[in-house]
């Protein structure tokens, strides 16, 4: 039902997720950001059970910050999302396991870009582009197709935009608009919003 | 008692002498120590969670940790409307037999407009197919300059409430200021989450005017970091509107003054937003609302597309009824209108369509 992707290039990450805020079949909210900012070049994209999303990611967020606090510097992308893995491996046989899917889109000044693709599972993945929701089936071939390594700025856009472009003609939901977002060495960079009207 | 008064309905207002609660007798760093005792409130059901789960008709840690993995598809998140069951408890089957049958039918609708916040709702409480109560209050006020809408289980959501304003006002005492609506909603959003996974049900929609603030930095979500973009409606609202509408709060200090509109749900569903419905009746009422809800829209225009959504959801919902409440909220604090019986609506309703009918009859 929601939608979250991520595309890695040379030297950026490109990450969008749909705007949709929905509660059995109403849609509440139609500009609901899905993204977390947990540090200046790492953000978290996050879906999942209603509470458990902003509940899990605010907690992610937080102990993020703090490590920034208490050491002086920021964790990297890759840290981060080992640390997010564990807290969610952590709570999976618990009382309260924590029901989100989450990717983690960063910027490391040593290793470059990075996208980790992580499941309520606590399974951890660093891919290339990685998708979450309904909407990964109908686009994941989409980017197996025409992704390449050392994609720039504009052709990782016009991969989105494919994308949506093909939930738009194939999938049952109606997602009109997706906040895109762009992280590269200078920081987190907000694209214009893709928005799409009704079949 | 200070929490009778704010609870009598008998006063159109309820107002907090505020006069000197604002920062003059409290020190900053004061508030900074007494901030940690915030957290450290009575949550007084939280003791027989641990012990007899069965007995009191709570799912078991087995059961909610499958549903929890089970519920990769949508369907399970999907509740039919008027559906009695609450909506948590739908994705796990219910193995355990309930005390009593839980009332959830309702419509109850909030939006923000120039004049400030309306918020309405009908009175009927049901018990699966009984009306157990024809003029139940559903909005409930929490303090002088806000209210909450309330949905699920009316028990549920007038102890929450309660608990809430005892906490906001502990707040005010000890700091000194008032904690803005978002502060209210993350707070009850938080007091909740231990429930996540029993039989609570309480869906309510936080309507409150926020004192301005010369600052945003004491706003209860703290730092910036987070990157849910909270002026996003004003932001739209601005571009639609060309003429300048003098009480639209301005945007830099959206988020710290004016109204405000959260909704708050015990699943743990925390949105803020410019127009709620919430209830068996909602998918009604939000037609009506989405066609006819403008920034625009004088108080009289508002109350009446208020009663009007509250209702054809009535007329549709077998689970809404009777009368409904219309509170409206504004920089002076809430007011209530007088109950109005949906059923006068209906005869003025048709009435109307008749005196249509013969005027199109004679004019052809």
């Amino acid at each position: 039902m929601e939608y979250l992707l991520g595309i890695q290039g040379k030297d950026f990450v490109l990450v969008a997720a749909d705007n949709v805020a929905a509660s059995s079949i109403i849609q509440m909210k139609h500009d609901y950001d899905k993204m977390f900012k947990l540090s200046e070049k790492i953000l978290m994209l996050c879906v999942g059970e209603a509470g458990d999303t902003v509940q899990f990611a605010e907690y992610i967020q937080k102990n993020v910050q703090l490590y920034k606090m208490r050491n002086g510097y920021e964790l990297s992308p890759a840290a981060a999302a080992n640390f997010t893995r564990k807290n969610l491996a952590d709570y999976l046989r618990s009382r309260t396991p924590y029901h989100v899917n989450l990717l983690l889109a960063g910027y490391d000044d040593t290793d470059g870009p990075g996208l980790f693709y992580m499941d309520y599972l606590s399974s951890l993945a660093k891919a290339p582009f990685a998708a979450h929701g309904y909407g990964a089936f109908l686009t994941l071939s989409i980017l197996d197709r025409y992704y390449k390594p050392d994609l720039t700025k504009d052709e990782a856009v016009d991969l989105l935009k494919k994308c949506v472009e093909e939930l738009n003609r194939r999938f049952i939901l109606n997602l009109h608009s997706f906040t895109v977002r762009l992280i590269d060495k200078e920081g987190i960079h907000d694209m214009e919003k893709i928005t799409i009207g009704a079949k | 008692m200070a929490l009778q008064e704010l609870c009598s309905q008998d006063q159109g207002r309820t107002r907090w002498s505020s006069g000197n609660m604002f920062g003059s007798n409290y020190q900053s760093d004061s508030s900074f120590s007494s901030s940690r005792c915030l957290f450290h409130f009575y949550i007084p059901v939280a003791d027989y969670l641990d012990e007899s789960p069965v007995q009191f008709g709570q799912i078991s840690a087995a059961q909610s940790c499958s549903s929890v993995f089970s519920q990769d598809s949508i369907l399970t998140s999907f509740s039919v409307p008027g559906d009695p069951r609450p909506l948590s408890a739908a994705a796990s089957s219910q193995s355990v037999p309930l005390p009593f049958p839980h009332s959830h039918g309702t419509t109850t609708l909030a939006f923000m407009f120039q004049g400030g916040v309306l918020a309405a709702a009908d009175t009927r409480s049901s018990c699966s197919g009984l009306v157990a109560c024809p003029s139940s209050q559903k909005i409930l006020p929490i303090h002088s300059h806000m209210v909450g809408t309330t949905s699920g289980t009316s028990a549920d959501c007038a102890l929450w409430k309660r608990i809430l304003s005892r906490e906001l006002r502990l707040y005010q005492l000890r700091h000194g200021r008032s904690l803005s609506t978002r502060g209210a909603a993350k707070l009850l959003s938080h007091m909740l989450h231990p429930f996540k996974g029993t039989e609570l049900c309480v869906a309510a929609t936080l309507c409150g005017w926020d004192g301005g603030e010369v600052d945003g930095r004491h706003d209860d979500d703290g730092c910036m970091v987070r990157t849910e973009n909270v002026e996003k409606p004003e932001d739209t609202r601005l571009e639609k509107t060309q003429s300048s509408s003098s009480t639209q709060p301005n945007a830099a200090n959206s988020s710290s003054s004016g109204p405000s509109l959260v909704y708050v749900c015990s699943d743990g569903t925390r949105l803020q937003g410019t127009l709620f419905s919430v209830g068996s009746g909602s998918p009604y009422a939000y037609s009506i609302l989405d066609q006819e809800v403008r920034w625009e829209l004088t108080l009289q225009e508002a109350t009446a597309i208020a009663r009007e959504a509250v209702y054809r959801a009535t007329h549709r919902d077998a689970y809404s009824g009777n009368h409904v409440d219309i509170y409206h909220i504004t920089s002076t604090g809430w007011t209530r209108r007088d109950r109005e019986d949906l059923k006068e609506e209906y005869y003025r309703e048709r009435e109307r369509r008749e005196r249509r009918l013969r005027r199109d009859a004679t004019s052809v």
